[in-house]
C-alpha cells in the first residue's frame, strides 16, 4: 500500500540520515567551540508573535486554531523565535548573547515545484553585538562551519540592505516610485528596473547609477570608487572587510545589488553561493530592529543553512559535477549527455 | 576568458528565437555553423550551447545547468510570480534583447464581441489560451470575471468551436488571427527576447556574465 504524504515534505532514511548527521554534527562542533549554546523551540508559536517580525515573503504560511480558537503558525524560520526567546527569557542577561540552532521550518511553496515546505536550518544568531565586530564574527563562524563540513568551493557574497534604499532617498527618489523599483530589484529584473525607472520620470545620472550600482560585484576593489550617495552602506561592508581574516576575505564576494525579500534585515546581508548547486545554499545577515519589536532592543546577526542544500552541494563537490560545474569539462559532459 | 563567450553555458531557444538568438552569438564571434546546420543535437558542448524550446529555458538556467539563457518575456511572465510578492523562477533579467517582437493580445470572433455579450448576460466570460497565468491576471486587473481554458495546441480552434468566447495568444502579425476571422480587442503587453541568468553564476562568474552584456548592449541589443 502506497500512503502519500504532502507534497514538499519527505521521509528521511537511514542511508541519507547519517550522511546529514555528519553534516550537522561537524556544524554543531563549530558552533559550540564559537560559544553558541543550541536551542530548541516549538515549531507552532502564536501566529500574533510571529507576526511582529515582519517577514514578508517569508511569513508563515500554515496555520491552525488551538482549542481556544488562538491562532497558531508553523515557524518559517528561526531567527524570530530566537528573538522572543531573548525578549521573554533573557530581559536582563548581559549581551552579547550567542545561540545555535538545528530546526525544521515551513514556508509556503509554489505549486507544482517540488521544493521543500519543510526545511532543515542550521544556524546562529549572535544577539548584542552591533556592527561591524557582530557581523564579522557571524561570517568567521560561517566559514569555519562550512570548511568543517568539507565543502571546498564556496564563496560568501555580502552586501548591505540599506544601501539601495539609501541610494534613492538621496537621488531623490519619489516616495511612491521606491516601492516598484526595489520590487524589480529584489527579483534582480534589470530590464523592470529601467523600465520602472523610465516610468518614474528618473533619467540620467541618477537613473544611470539606480542600475550601475547594484550590479557592482567582486572583490573590496569594488568598494573603492563608490557614488557618494551609497557611501554609508559601502562604508560599513568596508569595516566588515578590514576586520575579516585572510582565509574568510578571500571567500567573500562584495554585491552592492543583494538585498532581501524578508522585512526584518537592516544592514549587513549575506548569502552562500557553491558552483555545485544552482541557488543559495543559505544566508543571513544584520537585524538590529527585531529585538526592539520584541521589547529588547539588541543589535544582531544571523546566518541559517539549508541543510538539504549544503548535502547536496557536497555530493556535487564530491562526484565534480552539480549545476555550475559540470562543464568544466567538456568530455565529462558528453559522457553524460 | 579564452572563448568569445568567457567559457559560459548558454540555454538557446529553439522555435521563432532561434535565428535571431544564433545571429547575436554568432555577433559575439562563436562559431555558429553546426548550431544552424544540425536541428537534432541538442548540446553543443565545445561552444558551450544547450538548445531546448523557450518556455525550458529559465527552468535550466534557474537549475544552473546554463549560466545565462535567452527566452521571451511572455515566458517569464507566465513563469514568473503569481502575485506580487509570490516567488517565480529565481532568474535574473539582465537586458532586453529587442527581437522576437510579438504582442500578447484578447482576441475574439469578428462582428459583435461575444466575449462582451457573455459577461452582460451569463456575468463571465470564457477564455482559451496557453498562457492562464498571463491571462487571469489580466482579466483580473480589468476587472472582469473570466474561466481560463488551458489548451496546449492551436488556440484559435476554441472560439471557432464555441467552447470560449475569447483567447489570449501571442501575435507577431497577426495572420493567422485573420485567417480564422478572428480580430485583436485588446492588447495586453509587447513581448521580446529577454537575456537571463543564473543567480548563482551571475555572482561566482561576475566578470564574464558582465563582459557578454556590455558586448550585447554595445552591438545594439
Amino acid at each position: 500500500m502506497i500512503h502519500p504524504i504532502p507534497s514538499g515534505t519527505r521521509d528521511v532514511l537511514p542511508d541519507e540520515t547519517r550522511e546529514v548527521r555528519a553534516i550537522t554534527d561537524a556544524l554543531r562542533g563549530v558552533f559550540e567551540r564559537h560559544g553558541y549554546g543550541e536551542v530548541y523551540t516549538p515549531a507552532l508559536e502564536y501566529e500574533s508573535v510571529l507576526e511582529r517580525a515582519d517577514m514578508a515573503e517569508a511569513r508563515p504560511a500554515y496555520r491552525v486554531f488551538d482549542e481556544s480558537g488562538n491562532v497558531l503558525a508553523l515557524r518559517s524560520d528561526m531567527t524570530v523565535p530566537i528573538a522572543r526567546v531573548v525578549a521573554t527569557r533573557y530581559a536582563s542577561s548581559d549581551p552579547p548573547l550567542r545561540f545555535c540552532y538545528f530546526a525544521h521550518c515551513y514556508r509556503g511553496v509554489p505549486p507544482q515545484r517540488g521544493q521543500p515546505r519543510e526545511l532543515l536550518q542550521a544556524g546562529i544568531e549572535l544577539i548584542g553585538s552591533p556592527a561591524p565586530q557582530g557581523t564579522v564574527e557571524a561570517l568567521t563562524v560561517l566559514c569555519h562551519a562550512l570548511d568543517a563540513t568539507g565543502l571546498k568551493d564556496y564563496r560568501i557574497g555580502v552586501g548591505d540592505a540599506s544601501l539601495f534604499p539609501a541610494l534613492m532617498a538621496s537621488l531623490d527618489v519619489p516616495q511612491d516610485a521606491r516601492a516598484a523599483l526595489l520590487e524589480a530589484l529584489v527579483r534582480r529584473d534589470f530590464v523592470g528596473l529601467g523600465q520602472a525607472l523610465a516610468d518614474s520620470g528618473i533619467t540620467g545620472e541618477a537613473a544611470e547609477l539606480l542600475v550601475d550600482v547594484p550590479q557592482r560585484r567582486g572583490g573590496p576593489e569594488i568598494l573603492a570608487d563608490t557614488p557618494a550617495p551609497a557611501e554609508d552602506a559601502v562604508t560599513g561592508l568596508r569595516g566588515v572587510h578590514e576586520l575579516l581574516e585572510p582565509e574568510v576575505a578571500a571567500r567573500v564576494i562584495f554585491d552592492l545589488g543583494l538585498v532581501r525579500n524578508i522585512g526584518y534585515y537592516t544592514g549587513a546581508i549575506f548569502d552562500v553561493y557553491d558552483p555545485a548547486l544552482g541557488a543559495p545554499i543559505g544566508g543571513g545577515g544584520r537585524y538590529d530592529d527585531l529585538l526592539g519589536r520584541f521589547g529588547r532592543r539588541l543589535p544582531a546577526v544571523g546566518f541559517a543553512l539549508g541543510v538539504d542544500r549544503l548535502h547536496i552541494a557536497l555530493a556535487g563537490e564530491e562526484r565534480g559535477t552539480g549545476a555550475l560545474l559540470a562543464r568544466s569539462d567538456p568530455g565529462a559532459e558528453r559522457e553524460g549527455a | 576568458m579564452n572563448s568569445p563567450t568567457n567559457g559560459l553555458t548558454i540555454a538557446v531557444p529553439r522555435g521563432a528565437l532561434f535565428s535571431g538568438t544564433v545571429d547575436l552569438l554568432a555577433g559575439l564571434g562563436l562559431n555558429t555553423d553546426e548550431l544552424r546546420s544540425n536541428d537534432r543535437k541538442l548540446l553543443f558542448a565545445d561552444i558551450g550551447v544547450i538548445t531546448m524550446r523557450p518556455s525550458d529555458v529559465p527552468t535550466y538556467v534557474e537549475a544552473g545547468a546554463a549560466d545565462i539563457g535567452i527566452t521571451g518575456k511572455d515566458v517569464l511572465l507566465e513563469q514568473g510570480a503569481e502575485a506580487p510578492g509570490a516567488r517565480g523562477r529565481a532568474v535574473y533579467e539582465l537586458l532586453d534583447l529587442g527581437y522576437g517582437r510579438c504582442t500578447m493580445v484578447l482576441a475574439s470572433k469578428a462582428g459583435p464581441d461575444p466575449a462582451v455579450e457573455a459577461l452582460r448576460r451569463l456575468g463571465v466570460m470564457r477564455v482559451a489560451t496557453k498562457y492562464p497565468r498571463i491571462a487571469a491576471r489580466h482579466l483580473e486587473e480589468t476587472g472582469r470575471q473570466a474561466e481560463i481554458v488551458e489548451v496546449k495546441g492551436s488556440v484559435e480552434l476554441a472560439p471557432l468551436t464555441g467552447i470560449v468566447e475569447a483567447i489570449v495568444d501571442l501575435t507577431a502579425t497577426g495572420t493567422t488571427l485573420r485567417e480564422n476571422n478572428l480580430v485583436v480587442r485588446e492588447e495586453i503587453l509587447v513581448c521580446t527576447a529577454r537575456l537571463v541568468a543564473n543567480p548563482v553564476a551571475h555572482k561566482l562568474k561576475a566578470a564574464e556574465i558582465d563582459d557578454v552584456v556590455a558586448r550585447l548592449r554595445a552591438a545594439g541589443a
